[in-house]
């Protein structure tokens, strides 16, 4: 009854390949079908973060892109940046300061982390802006913003 | 370690922090049910109306239908319920069914639900049944509600008051007419709701040949839900298992029973298969519970010292369309009484509260419930009366902070204070702020035409809340804490706690207290909670009770456990029990060196009992069960500032620095009991400045989205700088008091006080939260007209 569409991309570095419903997006589409729930829902529409992946290096709100989309991109979850351990300070740095309470919001928010740090070294205002695509209803984000700057002081400087 | 094998009052980490981390949390949508349902329900666009007919065919008919299911269908499955508190009988509204039959009282009621194989057929599905309603008169509006003599909310009833409490202490009149200095405000707070990230989620799976229900639950309270489930669906306790695996965030929003996730388990039994309903964000904000609507005026009479006489507090508080289940929505209005100047010496006072209900979602449990209000009310009183006689708003408070020297001490309110710290911590805030330092500050920068507030919030705050509250209502609400504690057969230990833990970090301090008295490591203590099958029955997570009470509950087992294993230890070393103590992991003599490692006492109890000379075994699994009983609750106190900015040409506040000092009795876990702070001061902001469901006229949400609610975002929170007196509390041998609502309690007042601050410089005083930037501008506006 409705739209398929045959895609193919690579999904935490492994080929992926799959017939999906046109109006699927890829939020649904990683935690129903894929069952990689690491990635969280939580509006639906597009402003709380908790459901941010990666898609060709740049992070990006599952619920607003649909799995269609993914076709001949790059996906990262949480779950295959933590096995790279391409994350594996930051989570450190989350997990010492208690920077997570319930948990639902860290995924997302260590998406974000993530492309905030590969792109230079933040200031502590650069970083507590760059989070404000994310929700956390629970630690009051100061915690969060010293995790990330704690890992962004042992960046090398910008080169002048 | 230090020499007392000191785990408590150490910082660690979460040990389940790591597996969240890592995206490895199993919260309730995660779980793979085979053969599930999954649930749509329509809700009612009305926030009034009759229903006259519902026609669900064509819905039956479509893809993927499993069944369409409305309030009839269930009858005969699940009992109406009514909310009803003994002590307050008015406080009743119709009886409630899982979906609305006849008659529906809010925007966003559960109507009929859809199941379907996918939850995307289920929602298309929703939007095929056919519903013919009449339209009957709304009173979203609280003013409104109030009146005399207009519609009620629920055609069963006449009207729509659901709360007339009044409390008087000694004689405010009087105490008014002698007063030097009287000032009187009007407050008005906007509802919120709590935007837990993880929406309600609910997966019900029925076992039709064994009448077995088994849920999957995001909730805090699964001993609770395990009977409201069992009570309403006609199943023995003992045919209901409720478990609450990771939980992502719940605030006091998770403690209702609400009528769609009985719906859900209903459904189970009608269908006798598994089923599954996830809110969306839109049907979390007309269909969660929502708090803290009231309109306030308080009145305070100060002498020429600047010391309290008498304080008046009239507040009007929103209900909803239902008293909410099964604790009702009284507790934001009579906190708000109740706890107004509990921290302060004031001899008179008159409270009065009124509840109405209105056509919108039921209100219910918010962290802090009421607390927050009061603290706003008594803090901007006393901000004003301070303006009024030119003494400083700090030096006012240390006047006449509550000496609560004896163990009976009671506010004005009727609250028991217990011991207190009010002058330590204000101290202690002073300096950590440098009060002085800003104030000088604020006189500079004014010269140069910019505007900045200091504020001062001291609160005394309910924790740890014992039987006496819900066992007085007749609410079958538990306020014990139990602890399971079993020596496992290789020496580590098994602590199943009654408690549940939403990212607190209770779990992790468990570990901590039964590491310490026991001398291990605490990774050797696994913590089990939050499945009914397997906790003790207890309370959970409601009322800042996690450490004060469950931890009371595994220190208590601790002891015991200790006792039991040190006499076997003793009866195999051929030794005295008294000469011989734990520390890690070993039974250690007098002179300290280990004799045995627990490991070989649990061997030997377990596999070869028969050498143990002893003639009976003393048990290795400990149970104990703890509440206050003969105190209401532990106090806590503590005191807040903020430092704020305000453009008085834009209206928009930049929060610049907030402190707290905090007496929470015992620390367990400073990291841990920190971040619990600095949330809840963030609640507390987002109350003052930001949050708020706007409902039209007719009573329909108009900011149904995360893009209109606005939530504290990391770009505008400051950094909160955190200092602790700790006291013990004598109510307990761990000596801890409650911390999960403290940052709440008092955040928003200081955000008030601080941009009232801001604005003294126009006569301009803020009346309403949130303070948008609007609402600035048109206070500055309103005193500017009055000057003229």
């Amino acid at each position: 009854m409705y739209e398929h569409h045959d895609i193919t991309f690579t999904l935490n570095g492994k080929p992926v390949s799959a017939t999906v419903e046109a109006r699927l997006h890829m939020a649904d589409f990683l935690r129903h079908t894929l069952r990689l729930t690491g990635t969280h829902v939580g509006c639906e529409h597009g402003f709380c973060g908790a459901c941010n992946v990666m898609i060709d290096g740049r992070s990006a709100r599952s619920c607003l892109t649909l799995a269609v989309q993914a076709d001949g991109a790059n996906v990262e979850t949480i779950e295959g940046l933590t096995e790279r351990n391409a994350i594996a300070e930051l989570q450190r740095e989350f997990v010492a300061r208690n920077a997570l309470q319930c948990g639902y919001c860290t995924p997302g928010m260590l998406v974000t982390a993530a492309e905030l740090l590969a792109r230079g070294k933040p200031t502590r205002a650069h970083i507590r802006e760059a989070l404000s695509g994310n929700y956390c209803r629970c630690t009051g984000y100061q915690a969060i913003v010293d995790a990330i700057e704690a890992v962004a002081a042992r960046q090398p400087d910008a080169k002048p | 370690m230090n020499d007392s094998g000191g785990w408590i009052g150490r910082s660690r980490p979460r040990r389940e922090a790591e597996r969240l981390a890592e995206g490895r949390g199993r919260y309730t949508d995660d779980l793979e049910v085979a053969n599930v349902g999954y649930l749509a329900f329509l809700r009612s666009p009305h926030p009034h109306a009759r229903i006259r007919r519902i026609d669900g065919a064509a819905a039956r008919k479509s893809p993927g239908v499993i069944a369409v299911v409305t309030g009839d269908d269930l009858a005969a499955i699940c009992k109406p319920w009514q909310t009803q508190l003994a002590l307050f009988p008015g406080h009743s509204s119709p009886p409630q069914y899982p979906l609305a039959r006849g008659e529906v009282c809010w925007q966003g009621e559960a109507v009929a639900a859809v199941v379907a194989v996918t939850r995307a057929q289920a929602e298309d599905v929703v939007e095929l049944i056919e519903v013919e309603w009449e339209e009957l008169p709304a009173v979203p509006n609280l003013g409104v509600a109030a009146a005399a003599g207009g519609s009620a909310y629920h055609s069963a009833k006449p009207n729509n008051l659901g709360l007339d409490h009044t409390f008087v202490a000694g004689d405010p009149d009087q105490a008014f007419a002698d007063a030097a200095v009287v000032v009187e405000h009007d407050f008005a707070f906007e509802r919120q709701t709590g935007v837990t990230l993880e929406p309600r989620v609910i997966v019900a799976d029925f076992d039709p040949r064994l009448r077995q229900l088994t849920i999957h639950h995001s909730h805090q309270v699964p001993h609770q839900m395990r009977d409201i489930f069992a009570a309403q669906l006609g199943l023995p306790l003992s045919h209901v298992r409720v478990v609450a695996p990771d939980v992502g965030g719940a605030f006091g929003m998770k403690l209702s029973a609400y009528p769609d996730e009985l719906a859900t388990a209903a459904i189970a039994v009608l269908l006798g298969r598994p089923v599954k309903f996830s809110a969306d964000r839109l049907e979390s904000f007309v269909s969660d519970v929502h708090a803290r609507e009231a309109k306030v005026r308080g009145r305070l009479a100060v002498d020429a010292d600047g010391r309290l006489m008498a304080m008046e507090v009239s507040a009007v508080s929103g209900f909803g369309a239902y008293a909410n289940y099964p604790r009702g929505s009284i507790g934001e209005g009579l906190q708000t009484i109740h706890m107004s100047a509990a921290a302060y010496r004031l001899p008179n006072f008159r409270g009065q509260v009124r509840g109405y209900f209105q056509n919108k979602p039921p209100s219910g449990v918010l962290r802090g419930v009421g607390q927050p209000i009061a603290t706003t009310v008594t803090e901007q009183l006393l901000d004003l009366a301070a303006r009024k006689l030119g003494i400083d708003p700090a030096e006012l408070r240390r006047r006449n902070y509550a000496e609560a020297a004896h163990p009976d001490a009671k506010s004005v309110g009727g609250i028991a204070l217990g011991k207190l710290s009010l002058d330590r911590c204000h101290d202690r805030l002073m300096e950590l702020m440098d009060y002085d330092g800003l104030r000088r500050q604020q006189v500079e920068l004014r010269k140069g035409g910019v505007y900045r507030g200091v504020g001062l919030a001291v609160f005394v705050e309910q924790t740890a809340v014992g039987p006496s509250l819900y066992g007085s209502m007749q609410v079958r609400v538990s306020a014990n804490e139990a602890c399971r504690l079993t020596l496992e057969p290789d020496g580590s230990i098994r602590c199943e706690t009654s408690i549940t833990d939403q990212g607190q970090g209770t779990r992790t301090a468990l570990t901590q207290i039964v590491a310490q008295e026991l001398g291990l490591e605490p990774d050797l203590v696994e913590i089990v909670s939050g499945d009914t099958a397997t906790a003790p029955m207890g309370g959970g997570a409601w009322a800042s009770r996690g450490v004060a009470l469950g931890g009371e509950a595994a220190l208590r087992a601790s002891r015991k456990l200790k006792l039991n294993i040190l006499k076997i230890a003793a009866s195999m070393l051929q030794a005295d029990a008294s000469a011989l103590r734990l520390e890690s992991g070993s039974i250690l003599n007098t002179a300290g060196l280990a004799q045995m490692k627990l490991a070989d006492v649990a061997s030997a109890a377990f596999y070869r009992s028969h050498l143990v000379p002893l003639d009976e075994l003393p048990p290795l699994e400990i149970v104990e069960s703890f509440a206050p009983r003969d105190i209401p609750y532990v106090a806590a106190n503590g005191i807040q500032a903020a430092h704020v900015e305000v453009d008085p040409g834009l209206g928009t506040i930049r929060v610049l620095g907030f402190w707290v000092v905090e007496d929470c009795g015992r620390v367990i876990n400073p990291l841990l009991v920190d971040e619990q702070i600095r949330g809840g001061v963030v609640h507390g902001i987002g109350s003052a400045l930001y949050e708020q469901c706007i409902y039209s006229a007719e009573g329909q949400i108009e900011n149904g989205s995360l893009m209109d609610y606005l939530v504290p975002m990391a770009g505008e929170m400051p950094d909160i700088r955190i200092a602790h007196i700790e006291t013990p509390t004598p109510a307990t041998a761990l000596g801890s008091r409650g911390v999960g609502e403290a940052g709440t309690v008092a955040a928003g007042a200081a955000i008030w006080t601080a941009v009232n601050d801001a604005l003294s410089s126009f006569g301009a005083t803020v009346t309403s939260q949130p303070i948008t930037p609007e609402h600035v501008l048109d206070c500055i506006d309103r005193s500017r007209e009055q000057d003229r």
